[in-house]
């Protein structure tokens, strides 16, 4: 990196926000993902002033430059593709307003999502989107990515908490967009940002709904033998017309990794669990709650168990919520895909991951949000096997094949970033995404913030492009 | 293929040799299983304070890993980053994949020791606290006597007024050090206490090294509080000190000495359970197997002294309080011991015991669960850190509106006795079992 760009860098932010030492710059080539990419410095902003002048900067020394929050996304979308600046919002964490009585707070983009709900928790207010990485990751990724979580469902994802931006253009220019209100006149440029994954815009300020804790919560935990039982019983649920707050699959191989963790009390030799949660006025929250638990035993559950209390239920997501990190008992790394399905083609679904896993010899676990048909299967493998891990990416292809064969999506929630982009002509014409690149260009002309992601290099139609090995790949076993 | 794939096929062609050689290396199977999902970031408190990567447990474990495949050398940065780690222990609570973060850290610190040559002051200092002091109870009575020649003599208070302490760059850490007491507990050693009433157990108690010449009294308590709910209280004489402090700087060879004296002392007698009072004691004491590779006869020891371990609340909630208590009315705020509570899993048992005191209103503080700045020696070599996180800390303490604060560990006690009169908010820091002797004391 030109060495005149860090001193003026270090002239505007300060020596303590500049970071461009090779053992500082290792620690931000990853994320949560199984992506590598090491940026040549990395700037700690403290304001949307410093972050418009360091884009300013980075256009004047033509240096591609992209945001990042905590770090815990699962797309690469805050990995540095191309090398150049990681604009770090760490110190940007202040929640700047809270506006009860409007249920609105403002808050910077390196607020973390819980420490948000805590914050207006004497309230009685919590912000809605709950992605299982809640207790580390930041708003500002949150929208960014357009997070979803367990409560999607019946909350919506990100983009729809979200009334109000102050965002950083490619240009170095400071807008607002929206406001605290829930519609704005013009277009929806809120709705255009939420999502675009650090592409259009740096984020610096957000306007966030904050949602009314319900009057009732139950959670129920429902326990099968069979995973085809457990899939029915969605479906079925589906077909009901019965709309659960959250409607959350693990399955057994999971479980077994969770309750080592957790000790909630998961049946550690069931083939798979739902867990399900209602909310609302008590006496809707009963009837429902008695709704499900009839579905559910119609589809041979063995158990249909409601948590007694806030400590059962609490240890019952956070289950859940860590699931993902509880495997890291049992192995080494995953590589976690993020398709959609129709709910109504789940049970095939699984019995094709399933298919999959044993043509390629791999262990996979699945845990997802079966009420919106957002799977994530894991992968499981060991990052100093090299042919394992070619053959992880071959499943993990089939698999996403399957979700776009049977009418799905790439993501729920993860995001395409750098990681599922060379996937996207499977679902978009090239007049689709032409359209796409024409918004881009319309704001980020050069391709200057966070290249590589979101859109096809043009690597040919439908090509997986290999995700890197891990750097702990290099230790021999 | 990008840069970074091309990096990484570097990286795997050329095969660098480890940073680490010697004994206590960060072992692989250890270090696999953080997936860096980043759920601990926001758990710990140095990333909280500077939002770096370098100073996260997922930033430090990367480093371990990095120094381990040659990527990243031993050196000032590495140290740097380790040093300032608290070994609190908060990221092993909040990590689902079951990192040891503390054992890392700790062999981590083990090869600085052995493979990094720190400036000569500190390693001059480093040496004799774990090497020359610590392992031996006469040499910390004599230091202890003139210490406490300093605190009460007026030396203290004309050192204090005179600024002079400010301009050797010493006011914050003279502030830290601990009070000593007139008499100290070296004498009891090798008393027993009997129960009273109906035997109910027979346990040892461990006294550790400063705490016998600074917390004598604490001591006291725990021996009242113990013998008045039915235990036979022996406290063997030859015990020294834990070696968690050694354990936690990367002094490993100091821990495993005092760690063979006490397994010798403590093992001699058959005990219900080996009590301490002190948390940070009580991790190191129960993770002696950590010390001794698996399989050695050394080991097996630990493994039998690590199952009759029990922190003092941990077994007055199991063993269930007997003793007749006084009322009294007062509200208090429990801080948590990171070792009782991240490192021994210990959450509930010191506030069952407060909520048992008739009277006593528990108002829970916000963080609870994050370190104070004590963490150790942490508040002597990391001061600037130590006092941020302790500023952060009394500002919660205050808005509880609680008078007393209790913890479960004796450094945590120093460090907010020190808070509460740094930032005047009035409040008495006392442990839980000094609380439970008060209201003992009354209704006897």
């Amino acid at each position: 990196m030109n060495p005149q760009l860090i001193r003026d860098l270090i002239a505007l932010l300060g020596p303590k926000a500049v970071l461009s030492s090779p053992e500082d710059l290792m620690l931000y080539e990853y994320d949560g993902s199984v992506e590598l990419g090491s940026p040549k410095c990395v700037v700690f902003p403290s304001s949307a002033r410093e972050v418009s002048e360091i884009v300013r900067l980075a256009n004047r020394y033509e240096v591609p430059l992209l945001g990042r929050g905590a770090g815990t996304g699962l797309s690469g979308g805050a990995i540095a593709r191309d090398g150049g600046m990681v604009v770090a919002f760490s110190r940007m964490n202040r929640i700047l307003e809270i506006d009860a009585a409007n249920m609105r707070a403002v808050v910077q983009p390196g607020v973390v999502n819980l420490d948000l709900s805590r914050a207006v928790d004497h309230l009685g207010l919590y912000f809605a989107p709950d992605p299982s990485s809640q207790k580390a990751c930041t708003i500002g990724g949150n929208v960014s990515e357009n997070s979803g979580g367990p409560h999607t469902l019946a909350y919506g994802v990100t983009t729809n908490h979200v009334t109000g931006l102050e965002l950083v253009l490619p240009d170095g220019e400071i807008v607002r967009t929206g406001g605290k209100n829930l519609e704005t006149s013009g277009y929806d440029l809120n709705g255009l940002f939420v999502g675009s994954e650090g592409t259009l815009a740096l984020v610096t300020e957000i306007t966030v709904r904050l949602t009314r804790k319900a009057e009732a919560v139950k959670t129920l935990l429902a326990v099968y033998d069979t995973i085809d039982d457990t899939t029915e019983s969605v479906f079925e649920i589906t077909v009901r017309a019965i709309t659960p707050a959250a409607c959350e699959m693990l399955d057994g191989f999971t479980l077994r990794a969770v309750e080592d963790y957790v000790h909630a009390g998961f049946p550690k030799d069931c083939a798979a669990v739902l867990l399900i949660e209602v909310e609302g006025l008590s006496e809707a929250v009963e009837a429902q709650a008695a709704a499900i638990t009839e579905v559910c035993k119609l589809h041979r559950a063995r158990e249909v168990r409601v948590a007694r209390d806030d400590r059962e239920r609490a240890l019952l997501w956070k289950g859940r919520k860590e699931a993902f990190g509880a495997l890291g008992r049992i192995s080494p790394m995953y590589y976690v895909q993020d398709g959609v399905i129709p709910r109504t083609r789940l049970p095939e679904t699984l019995r094709r991951i399933a298919e999959i896993a044993a043509k390629y010899e791999l262990q996979i676990g699945n845990i997802f949000h079966a009420g919106d048909g957002n799977l994530h299967p894991l992968i499981l493998f060991d990052e100093r096997d090299r042919a394992q891990f070619d053959r992880v990416v071959a499943a993990g292809g089939e698999i996403m094949r399957h979700c776009v064969d049977v009418g799905g999506a790439l993501t729920g929630e993860h995001g395409i970033g750098m990681e599922k982009n060379e996937l996207m002509s499977l679902i978009f014409s090239p007049e689709d995404l032409a359209l796409m690149a024409r918004v881009r260009a319309a704001f980020n002309p050069e391709g200057r913030l966070n290249p590589g992601k979101v859109l096809p290099l043009g690597k040919g139609c439908g090509e997986i492009r290999i995700p890197h090995i891990p750097a702990s790949a290099a230790t021999p076993a | 293929m990008t840069e970074t794939t091309a990096n990484t096929n570097q990286i795997a062609a050329t095969a660098p040799a480890s940073g680490f050689s010697g004994a206590d290396i960060p072992a692989y199977e250890d270090y696999a299983h953080c997936v860096h999902c980043g759920l601990c970031l926001n758990q710990c408190p140095t990333y909280k304070l500077w939002g770096l990567e370098a100073d996260s447990p997922r930033g430090r474990i990367r480093q371990i890993i990095l120094v381990d495949q040659g990527r990243l050398p031993l050196g000032d940065s590495f140290v740097q980053h380790i040093d300032q780690c608290l070994d609190c222990r908060a990221c092993e609570s909040a990590c689902p994949s079951g990192v040891q973060y503390g054992k890392l850290v700790e062999s981590a610190r083990a090869q600085i020791e052995q493979n990094y040559r720190r400036p000569l002051f500190s390693r001059l200092a480093r040496d004799f606290v774990f090497r020359r002091l610590l392992p031996y109870p006469h040499r910390i009575a004599i230091l202890a006597r003139v210490l406490y020649l300093y605190q009460r003599s007026g030396l203290q208070s004309l050192a204090r007024a005179s600024g002079i302490l400010g301009l050797l760059g010493l006011a914050d850490r003279e502030r830290l050090l601990p009070p000593i007491d007139r008499k100290f507990f070296f004498s009891s050693l090798g008393r027993t206490y009997p129960a009273i009433g109906q035997r109910r157990a027979r346990v040892a108690l461990f006294a550790g090294c400063v705490a016998q010449v600074s917390f004598s009294k604490l001591h006291e308590a725990t021996i009242r509080v113990l013998t008045a709910n039915g235990c036979e209280v022996v406290v063997p004489a030859g015990q020294t000190c834990c070696g968690a402090l050694a354990a936690h700087a990367g002094a490993r060879d100091a821990a495993r000495g005092v760690a063979r004296t006490n397994l010798d002392v403590f093992l001699k007698d058959d005990f219900d359970a080996i009590i301490t009072n002190a948390a940070g004691c009580g991790s190191t004491l129960k993770e002696y197997g950590h010390l001794f590779p698996a399989g050695t006869a050394e080991h097996s020891k630990a493994s039998a002294f690590q199952k009759k371990m029990r922190d003092a609340t941990e077994f007055l909630a199991d063993l269930g309080m007997t003793a007749p208590l006084a009322e009294l009315p007062l509200r208090v705020t429990y801080q948590d011991s990171c070792h009782l509570l991240h490192g021994q899993k210990i959450r509930e048992a010191p506030r069952k015991l407060l909520r048992a005191i008739p009277g006593v209103e528990l108002v829970e503080m916000n963080m609870a669960d994050y370190c104070c700045g004590s963490a150790g020696s942490y508040n002597v070599t990391e001061t600037e850190t130590s006092l941020a996180l302790l500023a952060e800390k009394m500002k919660h303490a205050r808005a509880t509106g609680a008078p007393v604060i209790v913890t479960a560990n004796p450094g945590c006690l120093l460090q907010m006795r020190a808070g509460a009169q740094i930032h005047s908010t009035g409040q008495e820091v006392v442990h839980v079992v000094e609380l439970l002797d008060r209201v003992l004391a009354k209704s006897h």
